[in-house]
């Protein structure tokens, strides 16, 4: 019997109401009395010196408050990085300035060089038209391996090269591997692209700084996954404010994906420009800047290999990779290809030998960060591509030879420093195959080749490592940030409760699932909750949202506090009902004395902490309001496997999606419609990746896929109906709810199965290419299926 | 964008009038001209707004039997009134673009603006239609010239365009995955003179017909009968979404599945 309410009820998301009937309050709803608006003069140029900004003739334009350009920001903090990698030889990556303004020289197109705020949009836009930017361009550094060249223009001048850092993991298992590599009866290698994505959110970001001169109160208004984030970075190390001073509010957000993370120049301009202008300053991104202003995702070269004994049992791996961080250090760029991708790599199986190396390069391109999943799909297309090649080098059967590495014995200690504590890969592959109908590809192939079309069928597994992140580790691998989370329960005289949780909303559903974790504690209506979220002055200082996180990390700090909540409700009840504390049992909302008739409602018990006139006063305080912070011991593992079937076109290269299956393991889960929701979303994702997303500059640093009308967003005509199933369950054994999230799973492990069903697809039709690279266009498939 | 002025003639002869004034400019649909001006791409100190000129609206059927559509007409207008007449010109119209593009853009709109990769200049050149101006009629054939070009004049209308309906027709797109015009798409229709192509998407100089495969079709009307030609991929366009070669193989592709469907 489903339930209808509280934990594993598919209970409707509430906040879907003022979304879909117009009431949702986003950044740009919000317009403050007197705002101006800011236009940002953007380079056009990839890489050059600038001579001159001049503003005279901008300055006298109709409407325009203040012109802005570097030498405004003078004494201003550049944009921080909040993570800090140390290379292979012991040393700390190269870190270059990241100003709010371009200074000395642009680095990419779309880089802020001035910025005009005016009485309008059109206003602000028009002066921006006639500033004169003088700049002499420079040869641009586009292909990371070009960049790292001896002699290749640098991107920063004060750098020693474009080499952010080039890190070994584990360093110290290097010779092992390689001399497994020397013993191996066979050895499978693949070189690959992990193509540069944009994140496109539907809703582009938007900032709004507000200065109240009364009180020197700082407000800024943004689209962000995480306003504590925003407020500490923009607030401690760009604009020196302190916290207390600065209320950073993220309203409705259209979506995030990673891209709403990062500390943006934007944010920091609006909030400066709003004191020195004593008027709100609002800016709204077009679709057009946020192609070239968002922080892009992906976007790694890889090289990677294989050792199989004669048993065909995996002996070692060993990968290569640049990765690109764009022109600068995005706020959390340096810790994607590393510590959310090199840990990654044992994924579903007990390779004994693992070696990761990373080269992070800047480049004139816009800076690259984290991207639904940021880093484990990167780790994940790798090796389940890897290990489908091996298959097939090998003959053998690529579920055979997945089953036959599958780690099997948890908790397990993988090569790569992290610690799986449950999972049950045999499982999640065991309902693949019932839910894929292997055994009626066969007839479905038969009836596609009928047609004059080609059939594949491609598998693949994956593990992610979710609920970022035990705070004294990350600390020790270089964040500059705890990664606990907070929620406060505050509850009411009239029993109902506020939960103030540091998380953040964008489209996950926590107004809906996290009231259901603590009516199900109480045992009361999920209508009684009420969850606040994004707003620095209303909830406890919290790490916002990303990494599958908001449930294992957030929903944990929200179960601690209502457990204190209980803890103290119980102590009140005993003494309403005049009985020992440890006898008094909680369910249905009644507090009632074990073994007996007697109980009081919680509502009466709320009550009588805000009315204290029966109450034990000498021994707990009045009121009924708990905080709790939350940090994890250990990350958490969701894993599964997905099956993909493709119809190929052979004439026109046309790839179709026929079957999509998700087989997943969460853990626990709390609200399955929901859970269900962020697995198609995140399959659209990867499935985008796969078959239509290409980010894609050319040798200058042009973005030549700046537009809709070429960077291609998958349609839901693109797209099949999915089946996907969460039955396996194995509760992560480290957190009260024993979850392990979800959010970015489907884009994490759709790519490989993808591209594995293109490529059995063409093997079909005789031709085996062993690997293309995504997108896998019909353009790209034809040339493969004709070179 | 930048500030203009509008003018919504009701006449023709209004229309022709408002677009001699200094760097005017018409305004049909507005598909291609709008966002063009939200980019800041284009200044016209003027937009004259074709949409309120009653004679340049619908679908009919002239004396001689040609299906004439008023050059103001949307797409969506076509795909409902022309299908019981021409459904292959229908079935065109029904598929550009989506709904809200098909009920603003229009046949005159589409034809003026001549893009490589449009869908109309396939039909009208594949039909051996005629198009009508405030001026004059100008066939098909003379009438695409190049990329965005035609063998209109400054301020010259395109007020209707006059398809002889074939006995059969059919219009086979390849989508380009992103902007969702024509990758490459081939109109083919059996005319009283003969078997025409037209392919769009592909080349360099915009809609083409071609030749070759006419001929092959006049001959043998089959879909074996292109299945050995090919076009020169060297004069395709090359982009992100296809190299040359791969227009070049989608016109034959294409063509032979136009001409499959036409039994």
């Amino acid at each position: 019997m489903p339930k209808d309410g509280g934990i594993g009820a598919s209970s409707k998301r509430r906040e879907d109401v003022r979304f879909l009937t117009g009431n949702g309050n986003y950044t740009d709803d919000m317009n403050m009395r007197g705002q101006a608006y800011v236009h940002f003069l953007r380079s056009d140029i990839a890489h050059g010196t600038i001579n001159s900004v001049d503003t005279s003739a901008a300055a006298g334009m109709p409407g325009v408050v203040q012109i802005f350009t570097a030498t405004d920001f003078e004494g201003v903090g550049g944009m921080p990085c909040g993570w800090q990698v140390t290379d292979k030889h012991g040393e700390a990556m190269q870190e270059p300035g990241h100003p709010v303004l371009a200074t000395g020289k642009v680095r990419h197109v779309g880089e802020p060089i001035a910025a005009v705020v005016a009485e309008s949009v059109e206003q602000a836009r028009d002066a921006a038209e006639a500033i004169n930017v003088d700049i002499s361009e420079l040869p641009a550094v586009v292909n990371m391996k070009d960049a790292v060249k001896e002699g290749a223009p640098k991107v920063h001048d004060d750098l020693t090269s474009n080499l952010c850092y080039d890190w070994g993991f584990v360093e110290e298992n290097k010779g092992a591997v390689d001399q497994a590599f020397v013993d191996a009866a066979h050895v499978t290698t693949l070189e690959l692209v992990n193509n540069r994505l944009v994140a496109n959110p539907m809703e582009p970001r938007v900032a709004i700084g507000d200065y109240n001169r009364s009180d020197g109160e700082h407000t800024l208004y943004t689209t962000s996954q995480n306003p504590h984030v925003i407020r500490l970075l923009m607030g401690a190390f760009v604009l020196g404010i302190p916290e207390h001073k600065l209320r950073v509010v993220a309203p409705d957000v259209g979506g995030g994906f990673g891209t709403k993370i990062f500390h943006y120049q934007e944010e920091a301009f609006c909030t400066f420009a709003a004191k020195a202008c004593n008027r709100p300053v609002k800016w709204t991104s077009t679709r057009s800047e946020a192609f070239i202003s968002d922080a892009h995702g992906r976007d790694h070269v890889t090289k990677i290999e294989l050792a199989l004994d004669a048993a065909h049992n995996f002996t070692a791996i060993r990968t290569d990779t640049y990765a690109n961080m764009g022109a600068y250090l995005s706020t959390f760029a340096p810790s994607v290809p590393t510590w959310l991708h090199g840990t990654l790599m044992a994924g579903n199986y007990k390779t004994p030998l693992i070696y990761v190396n990373v080269k992070a390069v800047f480049t004139n391109t816009v800076p690259v960060d984290a991207y639904r999943g940021a880093g484990r799909p990167e780790a994940t297309f790798q090796l389940e591509r890897l290990v489908d090649k091996a298959a097939h080098e090998l003959g053998v059967d690529p579920i055979a030879l997945r089953r036959q590495n599958f780690i099997t014995e948890f908790p397990y200690a993988t090569p790569v420093a992290v610690e799986y504590d449950t999972g049950d890969y045999v499982a999640t592959m065991d309902r693949l195959e019932e839910m894929a109908d292997a055994a009626g590809f066969k007839a479905r192939r038969a009836a596609s080749e009928a047609n004059g079309k080609l059939r594949g069928l491609g598998v693949n597994c994956y593990i992610e490592a979710c609920g970022i992140a035990p705070s004294n580790l990350v600390g020790q691998l270089g964040a500059r940030a705890g990664l606990y989370e907070s929620a406060t329960v505050r509850v009411n005289a009239t029993g109902g409760l506020v939960v103030m949780t540091g998380s953040h909303s964008h489209g996950q559903g926590h107004e809906t699932s996290f009231a259901q974790v603590v009516a199900e504690m109480i045992g009361i209506d999920e209508n009684m909750v009420e969850i606040v979220h994004g707003d620095t002055a209303r909830t406890p200082m919290g790490m916002g949202t990303y990494g599958s996180r908001s449930i294992a990390v957030g929903g944990s700090a929200m179960v601690r506090a209502t457990e204190k909540i209980i803890a103290k409700a119980k102590k009140i009840a005993s003494h309403l009902l005049e009985a020992s504390e440890g006898d008094i049992e909680l369910k249905d909302g009644a507090f009632s004395v074990a073994g007996t008739d007697k109980s009081v409602a919680w509502g009466d018990v709320t009550l009588a902490a805000y009315v204290p006139h029966n109450y034990p006063l000498e021994d707990i305080e009045p009121g009924l309001e708990e905080t709790a912070f939350y940090d994890p011991s250990n990350f958490t593992y969701p894993s599964g496997a997905y099956a993909c079937e493709v119809e190929l076109d052979p004439e026109t290269g046309q790839v179709t999606i026929e079957r999509f299956s998700a087989a997943d393991d969460f853990g626990n889960i709390i609200n399955p419609m929901i859970v269900s929701g962020q697995v198609h979303g995140g399959l659209a994702q990867g499935i985008g990746q796969a078959l239509l997303e290409n980010c894609a500059y050319d040798a200058d640093g042009q973005l030549q896929s700046a537009s809709y009308m070429d960077y291609a967003m998958p349609r839901a005509s693109d797209l099949p109906f999915y089946d996907v199933d969460h039955s396996c369950q194995t509760p992560c054994t480290h957190n009260p709810l024993g979850v392990k999230g979800c959010g970015e799973a489907g884009a994490i492990g759709s790519p490989p199965a993808v591209v594995n069903a293109v490529l059995d697809a063409m093997r079909s039709g005789g031709k085996d290419v062993g690997h293309i690279d995504m997108p896998v266009t019909p353009s790209r498939v034809w040339a493969a299926m004709n070179g | 964008m930048y500030n203009f002025d509008v003018e919504q003639p009701s006449t023709l002869a209004d229309a022709v009038q408002a677009l001699s004034r200094d760097e005017a400019q018409p305004l049909s649909g507005g598909q291609t001209l709008i966002p063009t001006l939200k980019a800041r791409l284009a200044a016209p100190s003027v937009l004259v707004s074709l949409g309120g000129i009653a004679d340049m609206q619908g679908v009919s059927v002239d004396g001689e039997g040609r299906l004439c559509i008023g050059g103001g007409t949307t797409h969506a207008t076509v795909a409902a009134e022309a299908a019981a007449h021409y459904p292959a010109l229908a079935g065109l119209a029904a598929r550009i673009g989506d709904p809200a593009v098909r009920n603003r853009g229009t046949i005159g709109g589409s034809v003026a603006n001549n893009d490589p990769s449009a869908c109309y200049p396939a039909g009208v050149l594949g039909s051996g239609a005629v198009i009508v101006t405030n001026a004059r009629e100008i066939a098909a054939d003379d009438y695409f010239q190049g990329m965005f070009d035609t063998a209109l004049e400054e301020g010259e209308i395109v007020t209707e365009v006059k398809f002889p309906i074939p006995s059969a027709a059919h219009y086979e797109k390849m989508l380009q995955p992103a902007s969702r015009f024509p990758l490459v798409a081939a109109f083919v229709a059996k005319t009283a003179a003969g078997v025409r192509v037209a392919i769009t998407g592909a080349s360099n100089n915009g809609v083409f017909r071609w030749r070759e495969a006419e001929a092959a079709l006049s001959a043998n009307f089959s879909a074996d009968a292109v299945a050995g030609l090919s076009v020169d991929g060297s004069d395709m366009i090359s982009d992100l979404h296809g190299t040359g070669a791969y227009r070049a193989n989608l016109v034959g592709v294409m063509t032979k599945r136009a001409v499959a469907a036409m039994g």
